[in-house]
């Protein structure tokens, strides 16, 4: 495509033969998501710690269990069986294979095995590194476990342009030029009034609300006919 | 057709689908039993509207909610389920022991890079008694020395130790081991120098201890103690390693692969070896906890039921699941 635009988009084809898109999570969103989880993780080691005190050492060996499972199993288990973690749900984000299925127990286990390296030498600065230079944001896990972390853009629905009198186009316009003024009709609701003036003056030359008016009737023109 | 008409047209399948997709996403036993058969024809109905009303430029909104939908229904179609008892059934008697088969050559070399320095080391610290002074330091040695020191009765649980001390152990094996294990696998990424050095350093800090506690006698205490899980201890090692040797090989001989491809297919079966290691390790921690460290019993005994395991061993992981390899 020419003029293909700056998108982090991550997309591919479903044996039905339709492109889906994935929008993949950044380092940033994932960094909190470990952090939550850390939280989440560490609370639960201060309760136990507190709970098992008075069992002595058949508590501290239950401990030892716990804080191994927490260490190394805690992400598998709420990946397969979840989608994603706590922190990473939290977040809005999921785990999933490159062909966008849902991450299994193998892929789940290969990329947090190899969270140790990605943490190498402090703070994941390895994972960061390999996030950076990568252009799907993928860890040293990722990589070897074929996965995506991708924000879990589920149930948008489509919003219903607002009512207006469909107004005839006065000139051709081109199916990209098409979409652009149906979007502006479905989103001008969640955009501020002053701004929809703005841009609907642009495209018209009218002033504020007349101009929103006619656009939207252009709108409908689009999406209904006459 | 314009947009509005085709919201109207097919808003019904949509529909459909969706609510077939609320009920598919809940746990099998709380769905009400309606009708989930046409999962496959109502998905692919939306995927072909999705690819129109892309084609048409309808407007984002609704292709977003459509994509959603596909996305949804692409996820619930083609998730992988089976029962997962089989699972671990057939990857213990099968999987695990044949993918190991496959990586012989990488195995013997994990057992080679983890023996010889052992071997070295241990005769080296037989033969001179101050030997095990350049690779570990006096506190550790003195702290080692203690614990199989036949003069103190810790290792026995007959009087010193009770059975809450067994599970405290079996505890700190698990974390410690296991965890041992997980980091001779990952550090096999950079370029195998991770899993190089965990093999090595092991291997010469067990064969130095071995070395020097036979050469100060501590014979009794010292070898009934680990006979018995040695035999999987010092195996799921050797597989930890092969594991991570296996992710520096993708990277190093990717062979007619690009490296990214490469190090996918191998990780995907490295990690069956992980798994299988950490399963060993795991019957190794309960053999250290319960059995080795039972002061009872007597020494000829403990090194029966080590010879028993280690040949157990050798025949599970060399006999297992052959002839089914390509399963």
């Amino acid at each position: 495509m020419l003029n293909a635009p700056l998108d982090t988009v991550y997309t591919f084809e479903t044996p039905e033969g339709v492109d889906l898109g994935l929008r993949i999570a950044g380092p940033v969103p994932r960094a909190l998501a470990w952090a939550i989880d850390a939280a989440i993780r560490y609370a639960v080691v201060f309760a136990l710690s507190l709970a098992i005190f008075s069992l002595a050492k058949l508590g501290f060996g239950i401990f030892l269990v716990v804080l191994f499972l927490l260490e190394w199993l805690y992400p598998v288990f709420f990946e397969v069986t979840r989608g994603a973690t706590p922190g990473k749900k939290a977040l809005g984000l999921v785990v999933l294979h490159d062909n966008g299925t849902p991450v299994g127990w193998t892929a789940s286990l290969i990329r947090n095995l190899l969270r140790v390296v990605d943490f190498f030498p402090v703070l994941y600065a390895t994972g960061l590194a390999s996030v950076l230079i990568n252009r799907q944001f993928k860890r040293l896990g990722d990589l070897a476990a074929g996965t995506l972390v991708v924000y879990a853009d589920q149930g948008r629905t489509s919003v219903a342009p607002q009512a207006a009198e469909a107004l005839p186009l006065p000139v051709a316009v081109s199916v990209d030029e098409q979409r652009a003024l149906l979007d502006f009709a479905e989103r001008s609701s969640a955009l501020a009034p002053a701004r929809v003036a703005e841009l609907a003056q642009i495209l018209t030359g009218e002033n504020g609300a007349q101009a929103v008016h006619m656009v939207h009737g252009y709108a409908c023109w689009l999406a209904r006919g006459r | 057709m314009k947009q509005q008409q085709f919201i109207e047209h097919h808003r019904s399948v949509w529909e459909a689908l969706r609510q077939t997709l609320d009920e598919l996403e809940k746990p099998p036993r709380r769905r009400d039993g309606s009708d989930l058969e046409r999962l496959p024809e109502l998905y692919r109905r939306v995927c072909a509207d999705l690819a129109l009303a892309k084609e048409r430029r309808y407007s984002s909104g609704l292709v977003d909610e459509l994509h959603d939908l596909a996305m949804r229904g692409h996820s619930v179609l083609y998730r992988r389920k089976s029962l997962w008892w089989w699972r671990v059934a057939i990857f213990i008697w099968v999987v695990f022991p044949s993918t190991l088969r496959k990586n012989a050559r990488l195995f013997w070399l994990a057992t080679a890079l983890f023996y010889l320095p052992a071997l070295a080391l241990g005769g080296l610290c037989y033969h001179n008694n101050d030997f095990i002074y350049t690779v570990m330091s006096p506190h550790q040695v003195a702290q080692m020395e203690y614990m199989y020191d036949p003069g103190n009765s810790k290792l026995g649980r007959s009087e010193a130790r009770e059975s809450s001390t067994d599970f405290e152990m079996f505890g700190y094996y698990i974390w410690n081991n296991i965890g041992i294990g997980f980091r001779t696998f990952a550090s096999g990424i950079f370029f195998g120098i991770g899993t190089l050095l965990a093999l090595l350093f092991n291997g010469v800090t067990i064969g130095a201890v071995a070395g020097h506690l036979t050469e100060l006698g501590f014979v009794g205490t010292f070898w009934p103690f680990v006979a018995g899980h040695s035999a999987f201890e010092l195996t799921a090692i050797c597989i930890s390693g092969t594991a991570g040797l296996m992710l520096a090989r993708a990277l190093l001989v990717p062979g007619r692969r690009t490296r990214g491809e490469a190090l996918r297919v191998e990780a995907a079966a490295a990690v069956q070896l992980i798994m299988g290691a950490a399963l060993l390790l795991l019957v190794a921690a309960f053999i250290e906890a319960f059995w080795s460290a039972d002061g009872a019993v007597r020494p000829v005994l403990k090194f029966a039921v080590a010879a028993l395991l280690w040949l157990s061993v050798v025949l599970y992981l060399s006999l297992a699941g052959r002839g089914r390899d390509a399963a």
